[in-house]
């Protein structure tokens, strides 16, 4: 127990970002309103990009922007780059799917005048408009 | 039917004026195969039961919590934050790192990795701004005034509001600050391959103080120089560049060019051949989308 | 430095709880900026300075003007909008 605790403290930004994957998680199930589902969906995005991050980080290096345009570049110098420029066209598509999200929330809004999610089921069930 | 109906009924079709109905006029009535014996299900329109929610809620954070359990437990056995010697240290991230500016000719590596190496991926990227943007426009575009009546008249007295009143305060300080935040937007989207930064990070900036004037002086003032063809050609623009610049050797069938523009010295702005250019176009695509979405989300119209 | 890290990762998990507890929209959509914006420091620790631009910029900028516009909408913003 012990030595899974000191390893998880060793491994922080792992463990927190998983513990805020489960908290994203809980809230998109949980939540009846969209908007906070939208933010439960938001912060399972921003435990990814953390997760997918902290694989590239390497202790004591810098990150990739070359110091010296003349020297050839040493790899014991700098951070791996490939996640970064992963998460960085990550980060972008989530920003496009949040504005979707929210934009079709606004015409559920505008067509059931709540945004309850169950409210909004119910009426849909009944045929309502 | 003959080929001057279908005709006919495509072009109405692609213009817009009327559905191909002619499939859907029969009510969907569903078949009872008898390969399927069951009855479509019932569904139920009351209120779900007290037991039902609790046992929905209590077995929702269950089996949240085993998947935090299942996921810690996955991370004890992963290598340490910050070690080297990792899998994903490999060969490619080695290649990347050692030949970066000699190949790419960026001194920001990332930005030489996402706008040479992996450009296409960045391509994609672009088109799903754009997608995003032409959704939000189907999903909220108001073009024929048709929302309820009381938003259409709380709209109009937010016109009314920031025609009349005096904000002084607002108006000084957007008219002061504004220039000084799309150059440092500009900044950041010239400067991508040499520093941290690149075309998406300065297009939002870009977006951002766009929005920032709008809300101060109201989208009128912006569409004098901002408006919805602006938009339009703006992003076709820029992705028939992207495109053309990066996927000419998939129709032409044959390896890709030299590169036209020289790589430059490495350090200066005008360096690093085709990544300049690139950046451009993909701060320009950016900041029209954001400029579009706030647009769209608050009068639905620009 | 880690210790600073821990205290961020607090903050981030904190954050987390509570943005969705919040009684009111507006508030829940605040604790997310602030969220965001931590994230972006986090990450400039991690030596990603092009990821702490960008977040700071989607964060805080972009994703809440559009969560405060569909609040706005959906007449959400209570006390903010003159009676009249």
């Amino acid at each position: 127990m012990k030595e899974i605790a000191s390893l998880l403290a060793q491994n922080h930004i792992l463990a927190a970002s998983v513990i805020l994957f489960g908290i994203g998680f809980v809230n998109l199930l949980l939540q009846k309103n969209l908007i906070r589902k939208i933010i439960g969906l938001n912060i399972m995005d921003t435990a990814i990009f953390l997760l997918l991050t902290s694989f590239g980080y390497i202790e004591g290096r810098y990150a990739p922007i070359l110091v010296s345009t003349t020297d050839p570049a040493q790899v014991e110098q700098y951070v791996n780059p490939i996640p970064t420029g992963l998460v960085l066209t990550g980060i972008v598509v989530s920003v496009s799917c949040t504005a979707f999200m929210l934009a079709l929330t606004q015409r559920l809004y505008l067509r059931y005048h709540t945004l309850d999610i169950d409210a909004i089921l119910m009426m849909v069930r009944k045929g309502g408009n | 039917m003959s080929a001057k109906e279908l005709w006919t009924r495509f072009a109405a079709w692609v213009n817009g004026e009327a559905a191909p109905a002619a499939r859907f006029e029969k009510e969907y009535q569903p078949k009872h195969s008898p390969l399927f014996r069951r009855k479509p299900r019932e569904v139920s329109t009351g209120q779900p039961k007290t037991y039902e929610v609790w046992f929905y809620r209590v077995s929702a954070v269950l089996a949240s919590v085993a998947l935090i359990g299942i996921l810690l437990a996955t991370v004890t056995r992963l290598p340490l934050h910050g070690t080297p010697g990792t899998p994903d240290q490999n060969e490619v991230a080695e290649r990347y790192v050692e030949q970066g500016l000699e190949e790419t000719g960026a001194v920001n590596l990332v930005s030489g990795m996402i706008l040479d190496y992996r450009a296409f991926d960045t391509f994609g990227e672009s088109c799903v701004l754009f997608l995003t943007a032409m959704s939000v426009f189907v999903l909220l575009w108001n073009d024929k005034h048709s929302l309820p009546p009381k938003l259409e008249a709380e709209r109009k007295e937010d016109d009314i509001i920031l025609a009349e009143e005096e904000m002084h305060l607002l108006r000084h300080a957007a008219h002061f600050l504004t220039p000084f935040i799309l150059l440092f937007g500009i900044y950041v989207v010239v400067n991508g391959h040499l520093s941290p930064g690149g075309g998406f990070s300065g297009g939002i900036i870009i977006g951002s103080g766009l929005i920032f004037y709008a809300t101060a002086c109201g989208q009128k003032t912006v569409s004098r120089f901002f408006d919805r063809k602006a938009f339009y050609i703006l992003n076709f623009i820029c992705l028939a560049i992207y495109a053309g610049a990066k996927s000419y050797s998939f129709f032409l069938g044959a390896n890709h060019m030299e590169n036209p523009i020289p790589k430059g010295i490495p350090g200066a702005i005008l360096s690093g051949g085709l990544i300049l250019p690139l950046n451009i176009c993909v701060g320009l695509v950016v900041a029209c989308t954001m400029y579009a979405f706030y647009a769209l989300f608050n009068k639905g119209d620009f | 430095m880690i210790y600073l890290e821990y205290l961020l990762l607090i903050f981030l998990i904190v954050c987390a709880i509570l943005a969705p507890l919040c009684r009111r929209l507006l508030n829940a959509v605040l604790v997310f900026a602030a969220f965001s914006t931590v994230t972006a420091i986090l990450w400039l620790l991690m030596q990603a300075p092009d990821l702490a631009i960008t977040e700071a910029a989607v964060g805080a900028g972009i994703d809440t003007v559009l969560f405060l516009l569909t609040l706005k909408t959906a007449h959400f913003l209570d006390g903010t909008r003159d009676k009249k």
